[in-house]
């Protein structure tokens, strides 16, 4: 494959005598929109994607790829979403990617002036996948304005590795490369929290997660499929079908079509 | 079991759910995760605001109000283009004295090697006099208003823009976000085109990618703005003249979003009849932009981006025209013969042959029009230095302009079909050659109409 292969530089014999061709990490950048991705996107990968200060700016899936202790990893810069309950083709894009072509790691970026609305999106995706990385961007802006983030705090009620970053400037990225390794690497250990539901709901799901679990054995978390279906997103069972049952080949709408494009490239 | 059974057994645990009224927890789900959220963020955030939280959102409530929200637009545009135009004449004109100097040393060169006459004439009055007055006369406006432009967008002005003409489009049956994609048009047109993918319904982001190409691209503004100056500026006391011709820019600024819409309209109620979706527009903070970034990008990124296209495309073209006016059939150069032949409709529509030729050359990149023009009329005789804006008038004039051509050129630059990059953006972002030819042609149509009747007007009224 072209792009495997595609290297930069003094890289190259090192990557041809290593051949870590076929060993490079997959990871997915996740945020809301307009939260700097696309800054710590081209920050990571050297590339450079036009930013600006407006939301939904990102309407290409870029992808880029950075080299970090000799390991190469392949970046994909997700379109932003508020949350990944499939209300928009963004927001469906973002989960399929993280929930099928499972990434080693995704590092969701947040706003550090307003995190809690960012948070939402951060414990979903953690429903999804252990790997995560929170990066808090735009601390600068958090200072200017007063607000203070407590990261030690933040990354033992999350239980995954949070890293405080002024993208534009560099900052934090070095540090946020670093965790991302360890994680990838499995250096790290993750225990991402699980968001807790109300009663009603919890009872619910424990109803239905043996029988979800009988149909997939074990290829998707059957709590999280359980919440979707009573979610009532129906979107999440073509997609399954379509990524698990029906391989990558299938299907000739046009919309789907471009999805799969874009998914076949990882 | 095979993946059809799986996915009918999971569909029917779905319906299961759904009969069991368990989708009632669907809010209680939404919900939870937000408690959960805001849990964790009251433990690890501490916010000191006060009074300064409301800052922005005064700032927001007078940008996007009713009452100040367009005046506030328009004024920020105008003083835009104001400084652009009164700051570039200066540079422009010490530019065109150093080409002009090496123009001489050129010469000098050229005649001690001992070249002949035609190969100096082509090579130096030809080419290069049309490169120096491309530089000298685009790059000072472009590299005073695209860090301008890109300050705005950095502020986070844009999408305040983008709020305020959100219920026009409405209104005219097209979706709010093509106030977005119109402003990215702005910029590059392409790039407009390509942007209008955040559309998500397909009738929607047709509408928006056909009529991107109303607003001029910074391809067209060096000619807008060099045509304002001369004509516009020109036509009252060197004191106002730079006050009005940025005026006249903003005017015309403000008409192209009006045809955009009145367009736009009439898609909704002709070929692509619909009702518009709607949508929530966020507006993103004001951040305090990064000045030398604004500087790199807009200059590199695009100022010297457009000037190396139209570098690169005016060489060529610089060529053709050579050949054209120098190949004669008949006694006419051929210049002069596909001149003819366009010089009627051209005339209708209060234009000349060789303007609508320009047009046409121009088809690669709107920046190469004028140069195209200015060579045409140079290699037909009326050899003269262009060391600055008076001296493209005097050429001008020479060839029969008067206010009323100049105002043809304006109007039917901003309404023309898109540059061959766009064109061809837009057949890969839709996918349909029919498509691709109607985004030609609309935007022709509507300047063809718009020149016909300004032109046959200003003629019955005897204006001119």
């Amino acid at each position: 494959m072209g792009l495997t292969c595609e290297s930069v530089g003094v890289n190259i014999l090192k990557e041809k005598f290593n051949l870590q061709c076929n060993n490079e990490l997959v990871i997915a950048l996740a945020g809301n929109p307009n939260v700097g991705k696309s800054t710590v996107f081209n920050a990571l990968t050297g590339l450079k994607q036009h930013t600006g200060n407006w939301p939904g700016k990102t309407v290409a899936n870029a992808r880029g790829c950075y080299i970090y202790k000799d390991r190469r990893f392949v970046l994909m810069d997700l379109p932003g979403t508020y949350s990944l309950l499939a209300h928009s083709v963004e927001e469906q894009v973002a989960r399929d990617f993280i929930c099928f072509a499972r990434p080693h790691v995704t590092i969701v970026v947040t706003d550090a002036t307003c995190l809690e609305r960012n948070l939402n999106l951060v414990l979903q995706v953690m429903e999804l996948t252990d790997n995560v990385v929170v990066c808090v961007n735009l601390m600068d802006e958090a200072k200017r304005k007063g607000i203070s983030i407590n990261i030690n705090a933040l990354e033992k009620e999350l239980g995954v590795p949070v890293v405080a970053t002024v993208a534009r400037k560099g900052q934090g990225l070095e540090e946020l490369m670093k965790r991302v390794y360890n994680v990838a690497t499995r250096i790290e250990k993750m225990k991402a929290k699980k968001i807790i539901y109300s009663e009603e709901v919890e009872k619910v799901v424990a109803k239905l997660v043996p029988r979800i679990d009988r149909i997939l054995k074990g290829k998707m978390d059957p709590r999280w499929v359980a919440l979707r279906l009573i979610d009532g997103d129906d979107s999440i069972l073509d997609s399954i079908k379509e990524y698990i049952y029906d391989g990558k080949s299938s299907s000739g709408k046009s919309e789907v079509k471009n999805k799969n494009e874009w998914y076949g490239e990882v | 079991m095979n993946g059809m059974e799986k996915f009918n057994q999971l569909k029917s645990i779905s319906y299961d759910i759904k009969i069991s009224g368990y989708r009632r927890l669907q809010d209680s789900i939404v919900k939870d995760i937000n408690t959960n959220a805001e849990t964790i963020a009251k433990r690890v955030v501490k916010d000191k605001r006060s009074t300064k939280l409301n800052f922005d959102k005064k700032i927001d409530d007078l940008l996007t109000s009713k009452l100040f929200g367009f005046p506030i637009m328009i004024m920020l545009l105008s003083v835009v283009f104001w400084i652009t135009i009164a700051g570039a004449n200066y540079p422009s004109s010490i530019l065109a004295k150093v080409f002009l100097w090496f123009e001489g040393k050129l010469t000098q060169v050229f005649m001690m090697v001992g070249t002949p006459e035609w190969l100096h004439g082509a090579l130096v009055l030809g080419m290069y006099r049309t490169l120096a007055w491309v530089v000298s006369v685009m790059l000072p406006p472009m590299a005073i208003f695209f860090p301008l432009f890109t300050l705005l967008e950095d502020l986070g002005y844009l999408p305040r823009v983008a709020f305020n003409l959100d219920k026009l489009f409405k209104k005219a049956g097209a979706h709010g976000k093509q106030a977005l994609t119109m402003c990215m048009g702005f910029g590059c047109n392409a790039a407009g085109v390509t942007a209008c993918r955040i559309i998500e319904s397909p009738r929607e982001r047709l509408i928006a990618t056909l009529t991107n190409n109303f607003v001029p691209c910074n391809g067209r503004f060096p000619t807008l703005i060099a045509l304002a100056s001369i004509f516009v500026g020109g036509a009252v006391t060197s004191q106002y003249s730079s006050i009005v011709a940025s005026l006249f820019v903003t005017l015309l600024v403000v008409l192209s979003i009006v045809i955009t819409l009145v367009v736009s309209w009439f898609l909704t109620k002709t070929l692509l009849r619909g009702v518009p979706s709607s949508f929530a527009l966020e507006l993103p903070p004001y951040r305090k932009p990064q000045i030398g970034r604004i500087i790199y990008t807009s200059l590199i990124d695009r100022a010297i981006f457009v000037l190396g296209r139209a570098v690169a495309v005016a060489a060529p073209a610089g060529l053709i025209i050579w050949l054209l006016a120098n190949i004669t059939i008949g006694n006419m150069s051929m210049l002069n013969h596909a001149a003819a032949f366009l010089n009627p409709l051209g005339k209708a529509i209060g234009l000349d042959g060789f303007i609508l030729m320009a047009f046409v050359l121009g088809l690669p990149a709107n920046e190469i029009v004028i140069p195209i023009l200015i060579m045409s009329y140079m290699s037909t005789g009326a050899m003269l230095e262009l060391e600055s804006l008076t001296e493209m008038k005097q050429l001008f004039v020479e060839n029969g302009w008067t206010w009323l051509t100049a105002l043809n050129v304006i109007l039917f630059s901003l309404f023309h079909y898109p540059c061959g990059t766009t064109l061809w953006t837009i057949r890969k972002e839709c996918r349909s050659i029919k498509w691709t030819i109607l985004s030609a042609l609309i935007p022709t149509a509507v300047g063809i109409i718009v020149c016909l009747i300004v032109a046959q007007g200003a003629r019955l009224l005897g204006l001119v």
